[in-house]
């Protein structure tokens, strides 16, 4: 049987199966291999909330989608070509996912009839059976009979056989897109070096797969995307929370600080934790406190002491940490409070995404509490934004949020990393130490920027007391005076304010300076509009992209910038947030566009809000 | 700790600029003075003394320590401790803390610092009420008791402060109070020397919301019966002329007259290192109006010789760091996989 190959510049695939079945790796390995050959690629994983739903049902489905291309992308895909689907409810759960024409890949043992039921398929009613898939390319394979095949004279048992399931669609799907299996053969040695005979058993069942593409008669097609023509440069794969940690530990080596990273483990936050716990090498001091009040705790005493200090979490824990930054706020101390968010109020939606807690980021508090806000707008991109936090943090002695969400954090995508020399300098003030006969030491004179001096404690003659109660100007020393409130208030306001001098302008991103309408996202909204917004102007609409990073404070030219357009479009995965900061600071009729569903906008909704709105 | 200090300082030094502001006779005059007091002798470099707190009247403490000092939010001061210590082990770090604040509010960072160990001391004022509130019961009031807030009298179950802190797994308990100033320093200097969490509860009179709390363990003419001073190695022993003792009858003590011709060598011997002997001093804890109570100890009731936290955090760094290198920022940018586009 001859196969031919198919030259295509795009291509997203769909595996989806039970959170048991090894999807997330499969999925991750051929990322991997995939960004290794030179494509650009940008991932998608989703998960059920539970670790282990039960199996074979709908709420126990765990997707991992991944495009990959030769040509520029910026979105995991609207719209899959290939769904690669281990049983029945991962076809019920993704087909809506799959464009007409599209490949299925079926696990046919995973549509049993037990499975059908679990899938709530009604009673003798079997997709891969009824031609109700006639619109797409159907191929069934009997992977658990193929795997058992495979490994009979292993010795495995037959649940550590089942196991090495998702070996065999990787090998497949490797086959299938021209892929060599050597970097997934080397992981798998390197993760089962203690265990050889299961390591034998995933390499044997990965082959196997590969080699079924080969032989069997129903696959024709062979898929090449080719090299894609990125900027010139050394480029890696990376995940959001790897590039938040990583960015971490930059900022400290920068800053000759030490890294303390105090937290209390919550879904989407805690992969930084696991990922700083493993680099003691860079003196990182990971703290699992009892709670998030005693995570950001920790964090104001270690700042306190000097510290890089540094609390992470989502949603439900950023509110209890709500009283303690406030007094970090009145500390001036520097501390950069992660929040990773995902679906709220309350437990909300923990393993899917959303963009909500903007608004509880720049007002979460009691009192006026002005804290500076950043935002990621892609995976690689929460390094540089973490790092920025911690500049801000340091150099102008302050709390800063650093947002993230759900979609980047687990997200993945090339990164043209940079070299440790090429990153900026972060520059702590440190007060200096006193004499006997120096003159008092005032802990809240502050420079020109309003930014006292950290004066941390081992530092002689600095003995000074600081606290949550309103201090005097310059003293420090508690006070009530009305007046010296006000002016303490304006003054912390202020200082906030005083770092629009340090950061960059509002640049348009995509489309001219001035015209009809402006799509203005922050976050992890940022591929699906440029895809949107490249699209549209390719067919010749008049529109312009702006990604706002610093939420406060906001750059200085934002508002010369809206002011340019007639429309102003402000897609969101929440209620409206942005929108409202923006009428309220620019008086613009910004108009809300939200996605509050769990799940990333597709290019195509927001092209198609682009075209209603011009059209009209 | 005992660095040399290249200029000693005084009680004196220790006094801030700020107007101390407790109610006039407030028991947390008497502690604050002692404290300045013996800080000076235990070694410590002043600008390395941080006093952390959190809010209540006891908590304003800071203000008047001229040392390094943060009074926090409710509660929290025990984390925040953490964190500072875990940042800057060399630190010798003070935890002031009241009722309210350590035992209700802060109740969960308590147990944890305690179990985590921490070289650190805390300073927890029990006055048995909200002070600074104005004078509501406290997680410390005893049932029945009458405030603003419990007008028919409290329902709430007291804590047993040191027998929930010796729950935890704490490795050092002690208990002093306001009205015994030497007692009260050499505590707290026992404290310091303890490397881990030290527990000092130190029972003190509010004047104003819960006076005469704790009289019958100050006043001369019921001190003697009511309180028994822990010494270690030496029998249990208290009461008008020393002339009463304690004795194990198994695991029950029982109060015996030393005037009948029972031995001091009969009596129970306190051995700080003794966790359940320890458990069961804790537990004398009687109202003293009951008939047959037993006394109120005092004194050091509890010590272990446990690893902190912090040293065990830098020896995780110090290990890698001399078994793998120190870590080099570019391979890690670089991470494991990397492919050029030329
Ligand atoms: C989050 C928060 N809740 C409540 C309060 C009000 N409050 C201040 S002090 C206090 C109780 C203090 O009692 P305690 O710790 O026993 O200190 P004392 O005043 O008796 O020394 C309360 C409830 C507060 N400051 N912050
Ligand atoms: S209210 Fe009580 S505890 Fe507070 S200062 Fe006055 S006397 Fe002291
Ligand atoms: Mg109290």
């Amino acid at each position: 049987m001859s196969k031919t190959t198919e030259v295509t510049k795009d291509i997203t695939i769909l595996f989806a199966g039970d959170s048991g079945d090894g999807i997330q790796l499969a999925g991750t390995q051929f990322t991997n291999t995939t960004a290794l050959f030179g494509n650009d690629l940008s991932t998608f994983p989703n998960f059920p909330a539970e670790i282990r739903a039960p199996q074979g049902t709908l709420a126990g489905v765990s997707g991992f989608q991944l495009r990959f291309s030769s040509i520029e992308i910026f979105t995991p895909g609207d719209i899959c070509d290939v769904l690669v689907v281990m049983n029945a409810a991962a076809l019920k759960a993704n087909l809506k996912q799959l464009k007409t024409g599209g490949i299925i890949i079926a696990n046919s043992d995973g549509f049993d009839p037990k499975n059908l039921g679990l899938a709530k398929y009604p009673a003798s009613v079997n997709p891969l059976k009824d031609n109700s898939l006639e619109k797409y390319k159907v191929h069934e394979v009997d992977v658990t009979k193929l795997t058992k095949e495979c490994l009979k004279e292993s010795g495995l048992g037959i649940k550590e056989i089942d196991r090495t399931k998702n070996m065999f669609v990787l090998g497949f799907i490797l086959w299938m897109f021209n892929r060599d299996m050597d970097n997934t053969i080397k992981y798998i040695q390197d993760k089962f070096k203690k265990n050889p005979a299961v390591m034998d058993a995933n390499i044997k069942t990965l082959k196997a797969g590969y080699h079924f593409g080969d032989t069997s008669e129903t696959f024709t097609t062979r898929f090449q995307v080719e090299k894609a023509q990125l900027e010139k440069g050394e480029y890696r794969n990376i995940m959001g929370n790897q590039a938040a940690a990583i960015g971490l530990i930059a900022a400290a080596e920068r800053s000759g600080l030490t890294l303390f990273y105090g937290t209390y483990p919550i879904t989407p936050a805690t992969d930084i934790l696991h990922e700083l716990a493993r680099y003691k090498n860079f003196g990182v001091k990971t703290f699992q406190a009892e709670d998030e009040i005693a995570a950001i705790g920790s964090t104001i005493g270690a700042s306190f002491g000097g510290a890089l200090a540094v609390t992470a979490s989502s949603g439900p824990g950023i509110a209890l940490k709500g009283e303690a930054i406030g007094l970090a706020l009145m500390l001036e101390i520097p501390l950069v409070i992660i929040n990773i968010q995902r679906g709220g109020p309350s437990t909300g939606l923990p393993t899917k995404t959303e963009q909500s807690d903007l608004l509880q980021a720049l007002y979460g508090r009691n009192g006026e509490a002005p804290v500076p806000v950043v935002a990621a707008y892609s995976p690689s991109d929460c390094f540089t934004t973490v790092f920025e936090a911690c500049r801000i943090a340091v150099e102008h002695m302050t709390p800063v949020f650093f947002m993230s969400d759900g979609y980047i954090a687990n997200g993945s995508e090339p990164w043209k990393f940079p070299t440790a020399d090429s990153l900026p300098t972060i520059k702590a003030v440190f007060a200096e130490p006193r004499n006997e006969g120096d003159e008092k030491y005032m802990p809240y004179k502050r420079d020109e920027k309003l930014v006292r001096k950290w004066a941390i404690p081992g530092t002689k003659g600095l003995e000074h007391r600081v606290g949550g109660i309103e201090k005097e100007d310059i003293t420090g020393n508690i006070s009530y005076d009305p007046d010296n409130h006000e002016h303490m208030v304006k003054t912390r306001a202020k200082k906030v304010e005083n770092i629009a001098d340090s950061i960059p302008l509002q640049q348009i991103d995509n489309g001219k300076e001035k015209g009809k309408l402006l799509i203005v996202g922050w976050g992890s909204t940022y591929g699906s509009i440029k895809a949107a917004v490249r699209e549209a102007i390719e067919e010749g609409y008049d529109v312009s992209h702006a990604h706002i990073k610093y939420l406060n404070p906001l750059p200085k030219n934002l508002g010369e910038i809206l002011y340019n357009f007639e429309n102003i479009i402000v897609p969101e995965m929440n209620n409206g947030q942005l929108v409202k900061v923006l009428r309220d600071k620019y008086l613009v009729p910004a108009v809300p566009f939200n996605k509050i569903k769990g799940m990333p906008f597709s290019a195509a909704e927001i092209k198609e809000k682009i075209v209603e709105t011009l059209k009209k | 700790m005992s660095e040399t200090i290249e200029k000693p300082y005084t009680a004196k030094d220790l006094e801030t600029d700020q107007d101390v502001r407790w109610c006039p006779g407030c028991g947390d005059y008497s502690i604050l003075k002692q404290v300045q007091k013996v800080v000076p002798e235990l070694g410590i470099k002043r600008e390395n003394l941080v006093f952390v707190s959190g809010i209540g009247c006891s908590s304003r403490f800071p203000y008047y320590m001229e040392t390094f000092g943060m009074h926090s939010i409710h509660g929290r001061a025990t984390a925040i401790a953490s964190g500072l210590k875990a940042a800057r082990p060399e630190l010798s770090v003070w935890i002031v803390t009241g009722d309210g604040d350590a035992l209700s509010i802060g109740g969960n960072h308590l147990i944890h610092i305690l179990r985590k160990n921490f070289n650190v001391n805390i300073l927890l004022f029990n006055n048995q009420i909200y002070g600074l509130t104005k004078g509501q019961y406290s997680p410390a009031s005893e049932e029945g008791k009458i405030t603003k807030s419990s007008p028919m009298g409290s329902i709430d179950h007291p804590f047993n402060p040191l027998a929930l802190c010796l729950g935890a797994d704490s490795t050092f308990i002690a208990r002093t109070m306001d009205r015994d100033p030497t007692h009260l320093r050499e505590v707290i200097k026992r404290a310091n020397d303890h490397k881990g969490t030290s527990m000092v509860e130190i029972y003190q009179n509010c004047n104003v919301f819960n006076d005469g709390a704790f009289f019958i363990y100050t006043d001369k003419e019921t001190k003697a019966v009511e309180t028994l001073f822990l010494e270690q190695g030496k029998p249990l022993i208290f009461g008008e002329g020393k002339t009463k003792g304690i004795k194990l009858d198994g695991f029950k003590p029982v109060i015996v007259d030393l005037t009948d011709g029972t031995a001091a060598s009969d009596l129970w011997i306190h051995d700080e290192t003794d966790r359940v002997k320890a458990g069961l001093l804790s537990r004398f804890f009687d109202n003293p109006s009951t008939e047959g109570h037993l006394p109120r100890p005092f004194g050091v009731f509890y010590t272990e010789a446990r690893y902190c936290y912090e040293d065990a955090l830098v020896d995780q760094i110090t290990t890698t760091i001399a078994k793998s290198g120190k870590g080099d920022l570019n391979k890690l940018l670089k991470g494991g996989n990397t492919w050029t586009i030329a």
